[in-house]
């Protein structure tokens, strides 16, 4: 057998339900095999941490070709929320808890959560926007260092 | 399907050491199998752990996610982690006697 995974760094740029789920869902699912695991949340990524924000994160119904709509129903009031309702009901079903709870269930797993300091400066943010879970505001630099001797996956 | 021999027990396990038949489950393999996956002694809450998941797994078939077991008041994530080193749902799951959790949560 080859040699197994032992860290992995997964950088987060998207926002939107979308655009979130899938690297929170890798790093816990990293945490539950043993494996080193770091979050890196970057550009709209970024709303994941948002205490403001986290908990408000929708699927785009508009320019999403996944959603499988045409992108003039999409723009209806409401669209965006119902779609979002009707995931998240899913998704809870199948244990998937929704962003806040998700992003602190990875932490107390043992995850390591870090903000990008090039977008939170673009955005003129402060430490005190994020939730306490978010362990720094650190550079590209500083993430490749934190990184080093694992695996680096972007969503 | 392989056998594994724990003391003087002999019981049906998959590939990676579930075993296939919970029946064949006793205290003493599950401290044996702790033993192999770096868990030295089973405590209190260990128990509890082990004890709630074969609860759930009779009613639904499945184990439950760590989500559930903090949920319910069961264990909360940092203690299951800490009881559980290096994996809890499936270390849990493994010295439960039941099969490995699918789910990726």
């Amino acid at each position: 057998m080859d040699e197994k995974i032992k860290k992995v760094s997964i950088v987060v740029s998207k926002g939107g339900l979308d655009g979130v789920y899938p690297g929170l869902i890798m790093a816990n699912g990293a945490r539950m095999e043993g494996i080193e695991a770091n979050l890196f949340f970057t550009f709209f990524g970024l709303d994941a941490i948002i205490k403001k924000r986290m908990g408000r994160i929708k699927i785009a119904t508009v320019g999403n070709p996944g959603m499988h709509m045409a992108s003039l129903l999409g723009i209806l009031p409401g669209m965006s929320a119902m779609a979002t309702s009707m995931m998240k009901k899913t998704m809870d079903k199948l244990d998937i808890p929704p962003v806040p709870e998700f992003i602190e269930m990875v932490s107390d797993a043992g995850c390591r959560l870090y903000a990008c300091k090039a977008t939170v400066d673009m955005f003129k943010l402060k430490k005190e926007d994020f939730c306490p879970q978010v362990e720094a505001i650190i550079n590209v630099g500083k993430f490749f260092e934190i990184s080093a001797g694992g695996q680096i996956i972007f969503t | 399907m392989a056998q594994k021999q724990f003391g003087n027990a002999v019981v049906e396990v998959d590939d990676e050491g579930f075993m296939a038949d919970p029946a064949q489950w006793t205290r003493d393999i599950a401290a044996a199998i702790a033993r192999e996956e770096g868990i030295a002694e089973l405590g209190p809450s260990h128990w509890k752990v082990i004890e709630f998941m074969q609860k759930e797994f009779k009613e639904t078939g499945q184990a439950p996610s760590i989500r559930k077991l903090n949920k319910t008041g069961i264990m909360s994530t940092k203690e299951l982690y800490e009881l559980f080193p290096g994996g809890p749902a499936k270390k849990a799951a493994k010295i439960a006697g039941l099969k490995k959790p699918e789910g990726c949560v």
